[in-house]
């Protein structure tokens, strides 16, 4: 049982020329192994930040991230062993792989540098890892990114997330790249794995539906700080702060839609 | 809950800006004020580097000079030489380093031996004009036709004209002295259109008159002509490959579906924003074309200061050759300065982030 | 839970992909030079490096050999180029001038692309003061003018050896490449997969040299035959002027010899030749950069071809509408 705590974190950007921009203003949850939590917020409302403090790509101005009641490291063993156990699913299929070299490449890599398994298991590591992505090894490892689709590089991604066994997973709008007929198989690939494996995930998107179909507890983020959380349904279905409500309402809702129709070719009688 | 419509200054929406900027061309003074301090920084790199090198030489430099002035030298010039290269052991190299700044501040660059013993300062300023004139025109005439030919030839993508970029770009790979010699031989020797050198006839008095100017203009020709014609090719070039990448942009579709004749699509929307790159690349090329005008007065024996830097290497005058260097990198900042305000006032992005 | 059928059965069951043999991906990595520009660059490069290293085969003469019976004599089967006012046969000196030319060019612009890979990189990887202030040092060599630089440090020297001679020009080589390297390194730190690089523990040299340095390759190369380019061309002026020693031989000395005997404009066979050599070398390498310049940017292959083919059908390439084709026209 992991326990990753982001506890009131306000990160500060210096902009050349006009001042200070204000990513994050004192945020704050809990992630746990078994859980997931969906992040929902606009373009700009801080979500980015999170997933760059907590692959430590970014360091917070105030407040800390502790993994299991210790603070994480800055270097060395300590920080090795903190990014064995979190990992990282891009938004860009298309940008999070790199073309120069093949799928295998991108999935032993994790696997040498985190000495997952015996030299002489990692071919057989980076089959078992591919298959649980439901691709096929064979027609897949000797490839390079830019012949597969949209589809199977996330899927590729997720691979290379998994392969160090990391006990939480933050996907960062894994599937807002794709195409929309692809996009529940995705998601859904990721709530199994997440089942079986017993991860932690962090669900970072801005399409409340499929935070709701994925998540048991959601985070709302407005401009840098949390409006509102709770469990999902409960935040989507009875929304208490405005900024949650009218993001419910941006979003179409086909039943709502029917009903309307329907209403209407009645002959207005309700 | 929602915003109330009418207080919202649809202009406004979707940008951080709180007062639209229309019309006024404002001076990015943070932009130029980088520009200008990163000069300075350059300035101060040519003249330590100048400083420095004399003190690289094995044997002292001063003593060989002294043989080759034959005894000419004052004891008080010697010192000031001396104290030029730094071989004067009396004093620490910091000492000599503040003495040589100072020497540059009062505009002594010392004595060149290599011209009867005047001061360097007063042999470059008599060259300095010649190069001036055949570097500037030839530039910007390089600069213009390059451009222009580069923006039609973009335009029309695959037409006659393209034939027109291989023969540029291999008359810019030849040698830019090579060139000149073969055209002294060709246009001057044989057929006899141009004079073959120097700035103008020998045995005249240098004057305003017309018989003068009309002198300077015939010598400067095939120089200038040969600058041009080397160089064009990487204008034509840059511009073309630019206009091939800017026409590819939504905004030059919508100014054809507006209407717009072709001619102002070409040159008020394309060539106008192909350009940009361009003058960023004119003030980096300005080194490259200092060094082949320098060769070509070499060539053609133009009283500019290539022709002072060829005598003096071949004399071996170093107070001479440092002083030309000095000038030179000055006149090449003070050129990129120009370049850059240019390209500050006719590109509005570098305008806008300053706001 | 339906398994998704897009990701495995849509993906046609391949034959297992061709071997990683070493032939298989040394073509791989050379495909920017594939196309017929490159290649016919790179031929007319392959004939000078021959010309080069064959040299004491080919050249019929010792290039310095005199023979004062038979001076400034026109081209003719004994003297395939003719002879020099002390009757040097110059087709030898043009064939041993080449090892000159290659020799210190090539090793000039090793040496500066070396330094413009390592100054580039790192000042595009880096961040804050450190990049700034190692893109101000390029910055600086950038905008000094490079021939007089090195005129004054050449003529300090007596007889510099060819190393150093190559030094020199490195020197004011080195910046053009470092300087676009800093630009395309600093464009693709920003890119996912170097982040995912970082996040996944990778230590900074693999970052560099595995993850980064194969998307510059194209750039690099690029650089390189730029700075070969200007490294010719600098030294065979710099042997022209007369700065570096006649004992290097190289198509600049040539011309100096020429220049100073007086050859021109009467004995063409002199001092043709030799300009013809350098335009010709040059005009290799820009075809090779073309070539690359394609590979990176596709656009600049296809817009012609696409311009001729619009045009055959009778529609202009610039045109705004898209003109309505009557029946009788074939469709593409």
């Amino acid at each position: 049982m992991t326990t990753l705590e982001f506890s009131h974190v306000t990160k500060i950007y210096n902009v050349r020329g006009s001042g200070q921009l204000k990513a994050l203003d004192d945020v704050s949850f809990t992630l746990r192994s078994h859980q997931t939590i969906g992040l929902v917020g606009q373009s700009g409302s801080g979500k980015s930040t999170i997933a760059k403090i907590l692959t430590q790509l970014e360091v917070p101005t105030h407040g800390e991230v502790r993994l299991d009641g210790a603070p994480i490291p800055r270097r060395g063993a300590g920080l090795r062993s903190y990014r064995q156990k979190l990992r990282m699913v891009f938004q860009d299929p298309f940008a999070s792989l790199n073309p120069s070299h093949t799928i295998r490449h991108h999935i032993e890599r994790p696997l040498r540098l985190d000495h997952v398994v015996g030299r002489q298991d990692v071919d057989a590591e980076v089959r078992r890892l591919l298959e649980r992505v439901r691709l096929e090894p064979d027609a897949v490892m000797e490839r390079r990114p830019h012949e597969l689709s949209g589809g199977q590089r996330q899927r590729v991604a997720i691979a290379r997330a998994l392969a160090s066994r990391p006990a939480l997973l933050v996907a960062d709008e894994p599937v807002s790249m794709l195409d929309v007929s692809i996009r529940l198989g995705v998601l859904n690939l990721l709530a199994d794995l997440q089942r079986e494996e017993g991860l932690g995930v962090l669900y970072i998107t801005h399409d409340l539906a499929t935070a709701r179909h994925f998540s048991d507890e959601i985070i709302v983020l407005n401009q840098g700080r949390v409006v509102e959380r709770g469990p999902a349904d409960d935040v989507i279905l009875r929304p208490r702060d405005p900024y949650t409500r009218e993001l419910r309402a941006a979003s179409p809702d086909p039943e709502e839609f029917f009903r309307n129709r329907t209403t209407q070719t009645s002959g207005g009688a309700r | 809950m929602t915003a109330d419509i009418s207080t919202i200054d649809p202009t406004l929406v979707g940008t951080t800006a709180t007062r639209a900027e229309r019309g006024r061309s404002r001076v990015p003074w943070r932009f130029l004020g980088g520009r200008v301090l990163f000069y300075a920084f350059t300035a101060w790199a040519a003249i330590t580097i100048n400083f420095f090198i004399p003190r690289l030489m094995k044997g002292d430099a001063v003593t060989a000079y002294m043989a080759q002035a034959r005894g000419q030298i004052q004891p008080e010039a010697e010192k000031a030489l001396r104290l030029m290269f730094g071989l004067d052991t009396s004093t620490s190299l910091w000492d000599q380093y503040l003495n040589y700044w100072g020497m540059l501040f009062r505009g002594d660059l010392g004595i060149s031996i290599s011209s009867g013993m005047a001061p360097v300062g007063d042999v470059i300023a008599s060259a300095l004009p010649w190069t001036l004139g055949l570097v500037g025109t030839a530039t910007v005439l390089s600069f213009l036709v390059g451009t222009v030919l580069g923006a039609v030839i973009g335009w029309r993508r695959g037409g006659r004209l393209d034939v027109l970029i291989p023969i540029t770009t291999f008359l810019g790979t030849v040698p830019y002295f090579w060139l000149g010699l073969i055209f002294i031989a060709v246009f001057s020797t044989l057929l006899g259109w141009f004079p073959a050198g120097h700035a103008y006839e020998l045995g005249v008095e240098p004057g305003w008159n017309i018989d003068f100017i009309s002198q300077v203009v015939s010598h400067a020709a095939l120089p200038a002509i040969t600058i041009v014609i080397a160089s064009i090719g990487g204008w034509v070039l840059g511009m073309r490959n630019m206009m091939l990448t800017v026409l590819d942009e939504d905004y030059i579709t919508v100014a054809q579906a507006k209407g717009l004749p072709d001619r102002r699509v070409l040159w008020r929307y394309a060539a106008r924003n192909a350009v940009l790159p361009q003058i960023q690349s004119f003030a980096l090329a300005l080194g490259f074309i200092v060094g082949g005008t320098l060769v070509m007065e070499m060539v053609f024996s133009y009283p500019g200061i290539g022709l002072l830097l060829l005598n003096a290497t071949n004399a071996k005058d170093y107070a001479l050759m440092q002083g030309i260097f000095l000038v030179l990198v000055l006149a090449v900042l003070i050129a990129n300065v120009l370049a850059d305000i240019a390209y500050a006032i006719l590109d509005p992005r570098v305008r806008e982030t300053e706001a | 839970m339906t398994t998704p059928a897009t990701a495995t059965l849509l993906m046609t069951p391949a034959p297992t992909p061709p071997r990683k043999t070493f032939l298989r991906q040394l073509r791989a990595s050379l495909a920017m030079f594939a196309n017929a520009k490159s290649a016919a660059g790179l031929i007319i490069l392959g004939i000078f490096i021959l010309v080069a290293i064959f040299a004491p085969l080919i050249a019929p003469y010792d290039p310095t050999a005199q023979n004062l019976t038979e001076t400034l004599e026109p081209p003719s089967w004994r003297h395939l180029l003719g002879t020099t006012h002390i009757g040097e046969d110059v087709f030898s000196q043009i064939v041993y001038g080449t090892r000159g030319v290659l020799v210190v060019g090539f090793l000039a612009t090793i040496m500066a692309t070396v330094v413009a890979i390592l100054v580039g990189v790192t000042a595009g990887y880096l961040r804050g003061w450190k990049s700034e202030s190692l893109s101000a040092l390029s910055n600086v060599f950038l905008v000094l003018p490079a021939l007089p630089l090195m005129i004054i440090i050449a003529s300090q020297f007596q007889d510099p050896p060819l190393v150093l001679i190559a030094a020199v020009l490195g020197l004011t080589g080195w910046a053009w490449g470092a300087r676009v390297l800093r630009a395309q390194t600093m464009s693709l730190r920003n890119r996912d997969f170097v982040q995912a690089a970082r996040a996944n523990g990778e230590p900074l040299y693999r970052i560099i040299l595995v993850e980064m340095l194969p998307n510059l390759m194209a750039i690099i190369a690029s650089s390189f035959v730029g700075t070969m380019t200007a490294a010719v061309l600098g030294l065979t002026t710099l042997a022209f002027i007369g700065v570096i020693p006649v004992s290097n031989l190289n198509w600049g000395t040539i011309l100096f010899w020429a220049q100073q005997n007086s050859a021109f404009p009467d004995y063409w066979w002199w001092y043709v030749p030799a300009g013809l050599c350098i335009a010709l070398l040059g005009v290799a390498l820009a075809l090779i950069n073309f070539g690359i310049d394609e590979y990176v940017n596709p656009r600049l292959r296809s817009a012609g071809e696409r311009a001729r083919a619009l045009r055959k059908k009778g529609m202009k390439a610039h045109s705004a509408v898209t003109a309505v084709r009557t029946g009788g026209e074939d469709t593409p």
